[in-house]
């Protein structure tokens, strides 16, 4: 490629990218504890968002099993907190169940480094064994999407039935420390909401590094036409394992944020119902386009948390409606709206023969 | 019949194709030797693309070998899709598959010969050279000013060309087309005919084709397949002289066929 890296267009794209970086760190001057921790979450969850659209949006997989990998980071985080809070003693929920000893599984949690690997590693590895039973043997479209319900099924189910090891139902909550520092102060909130931004800064500019590269190319090659794919001869197994992976990790990251900020995990929060509320954000931001994802997920979780605050039997009958109206007249999200703007303007602009223009790449 | 002195390239022995129970394919063989362009035809039903989909990988025969490469070759009729491809067998499936959504260039960028391994993959830059090499494949197929659009918008003969120049940056050495000309112009088939004569300096192809015209006048070995199974293999002249040919494309003798074809 020539040397015209730096047009205008890129120009007012990074101006644009170092804009919304620099209203995020600031944000904490303006709003409120109880916003910012909201706005918080609603980052974690911008990051699952980022993860579902590659693998959803690009490579065209639709999970509804990301709440599994969302939920494994937050129990990976939980327990590390949970260690914590006990001090060296059994946690209380184990002590309730009757256990006298620390489970063998639970003990390398002590450490924070530990925890963090196993947060994002377990996802992925569980993401990579599902990828390694399904897209080897072609399992794809519906019948893989019910496969991740069923992985989402057997987890919860697991997680609830192991209650003296889970703490069941009601998950791991009741810890208030990190390094020392009480989770609930404003100050800790505040540098947790910076790490949340970090994190999701970085998960982007991985996601479009990834995307923008070559093998951001073949997994758009595979949603068009996976057994193309294979007589040029790539595996489109393997490229959809490592989507599918990188995919859980991010999930899995964001549920130890999420922990941090909420202070809870229980099996209700990787169910269904938010699995498939996950795959809603991006389908309502915009599916293929990371920035769709990111608002998506941010822009809905904050109507509802605004509208459930006023009526709370409302939200569901409304997301649901918007869910419909966007599938029949957006198909490409919010964000595929602005791209038909654009287009819309410049083909008024230009008053060139229909043809030119029918199907421009950008 | 045919000089055997140059190498053989592609060898399938004996191959037959069982679609529960319905022989597509029975007993065919096919030699290929290295340079060679020869034309697959017959009426339809042949299983002419059925042996084409068993030697890259699509279909795999109940029974023979696929034996690929020089001096007796490897038998590749137990690989899988991706593994033939990279071996260097390219195939051109009868309706134009692109990828829609990605640009022309993008296309010919995937399909370049590279290491495909995902990590290779992240990694990978547009080297000079590569830029180089597409932007001649672009020229080459009369796609350098559409070069970013997406390739869904493309009409059906750029689709064609879109996707022949993609198997030729595959740079295969065995080039399968099935029906190649199918849908194009008089213009375009023609150049379709000079691409094959200058492919075949390089590369050996097999063409499946319905279009006699095209076959007449470009092919120099033809095999006619009948009902799964080898008919007649010769010079187009040969061919077009040989009684059992012309009944099986008139349909003459309809009652001794008749019995046999209900399957």
């Amino acid at each position: 490629m020539p040397i015209r890296k730096l047009s205008a267009q890129r120009l007012w794209l990074l101006a644009a990218y170092v804009a919304a970086a620099a209203v995020l760190f600031c944000a904490p001057l303006v709003l409120s504890d109880f916003r910012l921790n909201l706005l918080a979450k609603f980052l974690a969850y911008a990051i699952v968002a980022l993860g579902l659209d590659l693998i959803w949006g690009y490579t065209g997989i639709l999970s509804l099993g990301h709440g599994v990998f969302f939920g494994l980071g937050g129990y990976a985080m939980a327990m590390y907190l949970k260690m914590q809070a006990s001090g060296g003693k059994l946690p209380d929920f184990m002590d309730w169940s009757g256990l006298t000893k620390l489970p063998w599984f639970w003990k390398p949690f002590e450490f924070l480094p530990f925890a963090i690997a196993a947060g994002i590693l377990l996802p992925a590895i569980l993401a990579l064994i599902l990828g390694y039973f399904t897209f080897r043997n072609r399992i794809r479209g519906v019948y893989f999407t019910i496969l991740t319900q069923a992985l989402v099924i057997i987890t919860t189910t697991l997680f609830i039935g192991q209650q003296a090891y889970t703490g069941g139902t009601n998950g791991l909550t009741g810890y208030s420390k990190l390094f020392g520092y009480s989770l609930g102060s404003p100050e800790t909130k505040r540098w947790l909401y910076w790490v949340t931004v970090a994190a999701l800064i970085g998960a982007y500019l991985l996601c479009r590094v990834l995307v923008k590269s070559r093998f951001g190319k073949v997994l758009r090659a595979i949603r068009d036409g996976e057994n193309r794919v294979r007589f040029i001869g790539y595996n489109p197994a393997i490229y959809q394992m490592v989507a599918f992976a990188f995919s859980a990790a991010l999930a899995g990251l964001a549920g130890m944020l999420f922990v941090l900020h909420v202070g809870i995990i229980s099996p209700s929060m990787m169910g269904i119902v938010p699995s498939i509320e996950m795959v809603l954000w991006v389908a309502i931001g915009g599916r293929g386009t990371l920035v769709g994802a990111v608002l998506g997920a941010v822009l809905l979780n904050y109507a509802k948390s605004t509208f459930s605050e006023s009526y709370p039997n409302i939200w569901i009958v409304f997301m649901g409606a918007l869910f419909v109206v966007v599938v029949v007249f957006l198909p490409k999200g919010a964000a595929g709206l602005f791209g038909q703007l654009k287009r819309l303007r410049r083909r008024r602009a230009s008053n060139e023969g229909a043809d030119g223009v029918r199907y421009p790449a950008v | 019949m045919k000089e055997q002195m140059e190498s053989v390239i592609l060898q399938c022995d004996d191959v037959t194709v069982d679609f529960d129970g319905f022989k597509a394919v029975q007993g065919m063989n096919l030699t290929l030797v290295k340079g060679e362009l020869r034309f697959l035809i017959g009426p339809n039903g042949a299983g002419k693309t059925t042996m084409l989909d068993v030697i890259c990988g699509k279909t795999k025969p109940a029974a023979g070998k696929v034996l690929f490469g020089k001096s007796g070759g490897i038998d590749i009729t137990r690989r899988k899709e991706h593994q033939i491809a990279e071996l260097g067998i390219g195939r051109k499936f009868q309706t134009p598959s692109i990828f829609a959504s990605l640009t022309v260039h993008e296309n010919f960028e995937i399909a370049m010969k590279q290491n495909r391994g995902v990590f290779a993959a992240m990694r990978a830059k547009l080297r000079k050279e590569d830029g180089e090499r597409i932007a001649a494949q672009l020229e080459m197929v009369g796609l350098a000013e559409k070069s970013q659009w997406r390739a869904g918008g493309l009409s059906h003969g750029e689709k064609q060309w879109l996707e022949i120049g993609m198997m030729l940056l595959q740079e295969p050495e065995i080039l399968l087309l099935d029906e190649p000309v199918a849908g194009m112009t008089d213009n375009e088939t023609e150049k379709t005919g000079e691409l094959l004569e200058e492919i075949r300096k390089t590369q050996s192809v097999i063409v499946v084709e319905h279009d006699m015209e095209f076959v007449r006048n470009f092919a120099s070995f033809v095999t006619v397949m009948h009902e799964g199974k080898l008919l007649k293999e010769g010079s187009m002249e040969d061919v077009q002289r040989d009684d059992r040919v012309a009944e099986v494309y008139l349909g003459k003798r309809r009652d001794v066929d008749a019995s046999r074809s209900t399957a």
